[in-house]
């Protein structure tokens, strides 16, 4: 406990009796340097996206005349142009269908199968469990093919049911996953309580486990959702017309045309299709956090 | 069991079924195993199926036996796919481990406004991957490109460069793209692993005299091995099925210099419309798959040597 630094940062010093190699110029040099050009370079793809979508087109390729790093004039010009005269509220509003109602089946039947697997314990459930994570792991690049067919053969081509009903097939083995390691949390005890008092299984999964898990069910919830929002290929595949398409599939399809691309309008339309899952990622950081090492972890 | 309610009336069958375990775990589990076995076992086993037959868009096709694979097996771009892929998926992975590595070491140090640091980093992996490549595809441009702008302001070129148009500068972007998207998924879940390491061992090491260099090779290191295992196999794993940047990217080209398998697959079928070759290619992607999962599995077998675990 070294008298020229006061209690608070002797607390937060993680080596005792080491911070006379933490001088500041070292600091600045091994970690602020690399932590800034690591933070430059991840976010700048989004400060160009949106600088684009703000430009004016005369100021948009005239680097000569005008810091393409800064925008003089901004205009909401391309975004009108997207609001109003192309199907993207459409798409957003598709997106929005298949993202909510998947997210909700996939975490109604995410419960019961985690529940089952970690609490109620039948004949098999730790091969189960394996097989959930197993499902986990099967790409949807080698599934979309016969899914393509599959959903042709029922009839539900071209529909947002089509999405609806796949995209489960990668969000029921996540939600499963992490739900599993957020009941294992919950102790034995307060079950065995409740049964001794006369509780059903429906009562004790509804009453006791459901309220403990809910940061488990906001995880999984929210992942899964953006899961959806940002999947690509089963949109691309299921889906033919420009009605139908959600954000991801009709932003690359619709509006790239010919060889003159509207970039103004392009970038106005990744960054409002982005904006959803950033503003939803922005209120529950830690419910991401906790979700994706809790999906590695286990 | 002696419930009288249950005694008074005739149990019904669901009823019946609730009181076992089995049953009651049957239930439970029906809504999710339907849907799997549906859409995924299933499907599964379709497509193996497909890549023994020569079904093409609004056809049903027949058996072919291993036609598709011996058609594949003399086909020069399908080997090319398969470089690409191997190619794409090693520098990847390798480059995504050590910034991923190095950028969670950078957020396990104390400084201030670490946890917005850890929440801008993660914003790259928020946003749907293929409304960023778009934005990579407009920095990539053969004229405007930022970048080439700003190199030749420095004068350390002459001419914009051609990202996507020569075939080894388009291998180089989309990889590059791809780090950029993985690198947080790394890093933050490698964070994870690092914040369970405890301290004191740190400490210990420090009194002994170990330099920074070999508490992190001796001590950190051999700590984070089973999460790096899971870690690297989920990003092998996604890097090797990866097809939205290449889609939005280059769509394969310049001459198939960047069709990964996924690519190949995708424009074999559903542009080309022959379901059962692109069912083949796919199909051809399992074995890689699994042994990545089997490395994987593997490297957590080595977690509970080193904890002298039994489980």
């Amino acid at each position: 406990m070294s008298r020229s630094t006061t209690a608070a940062e002797t607390m937060q010093d993680d080596i005792v009796g080491m911070e006379q190699f933490n001088t500041l110029p070292r600091r600045l040099v091994v970690l602020y340097l690399p932590l800034a050009v690591f933070v430059f370079v991840l976010l700048f793809p989004f400060y160009w996206m949106a600088i684009t979508a703000v430009k004016p087109n005369y100021q948009l390729t005239n680097y000569a005349a005008y810091s393409p790093f800064w925008v003089v004039q901004p205009t909401l010009e391309h975004i009108r142009y997207l609001l109003f005269e192309t199907s993207y509220p459409g798409w957003l509003w598709n997106t929005m269908i298949v993202s909510v109602f998947s997210t909700v089946i996939s975490l109604a039947a995410s419960v019961f199968a985690a529940y089952a697997i970690e609490r109620v314990r039948f004949t098999g459930a730790r091969v189960t469990g394996l097989m959930i994570f197993l499902a986990y792991l099967v790409p949807p690049s080698i599934l979309f093919i016969p899914l393509a067919f599959l959903v042709f053969q029922i009839g539900i081509f071209d529909s947002r049911l089509a999405l609806i009903l796949t995209y489960p097939t990668f969000l029921i083995p996540f939600c499963t996953w992490l739900l599993m390691g957020y009941f294992r949390s919950i102790p034995f005890e307060l079950e065995e309580s409740a049964l001794v008092d006369g509780a059903t299984r429906w009562q004790i999964l509804t009453k006791i486990v459901l309220p403990l898990a809910v940061p488990g069910l906001i995880s999984a919830g929210i992942f899964a959702f953006t899961l959806s929002w940002n999947e690509f290929i089963y949109a691309l595949t299921f889906i033919a017309s420009s009605e139908n398409k959600t954000v991801p599939v009709g932003v690359l399809t619709e509006l790239v045309r010919g060889d003159v691309y509207e970039w103004g309008a392009l970038m106005a339309g990744a960054l409002i299709g982005s904006l959803p899952v950033v503003i939803l990622y922005s209120f529950f950081v830690d419910y991401y956090v906790s979700s994706m090492t809790g999906a590695v972890k286990e | 069991m002696s419930n009288p309610a249950a005694t008074e009336h005739k149990p019904s069958f669901l009823e019946r079924l609730s009181q076992s375990r089995n049953g009651l775990g049957f239930l439970f589990m029906l809504p999710a195993a339907v849907f799997l076995l549906c859409f995924l076992t299933y499907p599964l086993g379709l497509g193996v199926w497909l890549g023994f037959t020569d079904t093409s868009i609004g056809r049903t096709g027949m058996f072919i036996g291993l036609e598709n694979y011996i058609w594949l097996w003399n086909d020069s771009v399908f080997w090319l796919s398969v470089f690409n892929t191997l190619l794409y998926t090693f520098v990847a992975s390798v480059l995504k481990f050590v910034l991923g590595l190095w950028l969670a070491l950078i957020l396990n140090e104390h400084m201030p406004f670490k946890n917005l640091f850890r929440a801008i980093i993660l914003l790259p992996w928020v946003v749907p991957t293929v409304l960023s490549a778009l934005a990579f595809w407009w920095i990539f441009d053969s004229q405007f490109s930022i970048i080439s702008w700003v190199l030749m302001e420095w004068g350390i070129i002459s001419r914009p460069i051609n990202f996507l148009g020569d075939p080894n500068n388009a291998r180089a972007s989309v990889i590059a793209a791809n780090v950029w998207r993985g690198i947080p998924f790394v890093a933050i879940s490698l964070l994870a692993g690092l914040q369970t390491i405890p301290q004191s061992l740190h400490e210990a090491a420090a009194l002994d005299g170990a330099t920074s260099w070999q508490r992190f090779r001796r001590v950190t290191l051999p700590l984070l091995t089973p999460i790096i295992a899971v870690v690297m196999t989920f990003s092998v794993l996604f890097t090797f099925t990866d097809f939205q940047l290449i889609y939005v990217l280059t769509r394969g080209g310049p001459v198939n210099a960047t069709h990964l398998m996924a690519t190949l697959s995708f424009q074999r079928a559903i542009p080309g419309g022959q379901l059962g070759e692109g069912a083949a290619i796919a199909v051809a992607m399992i074995p890689f798959l699994l042994a990545a999962i089997l490395f994987s599995f593997f490297g957590l077998q080595r977690r509970k040597w080193q904890q002298g675990g039994t489980d």
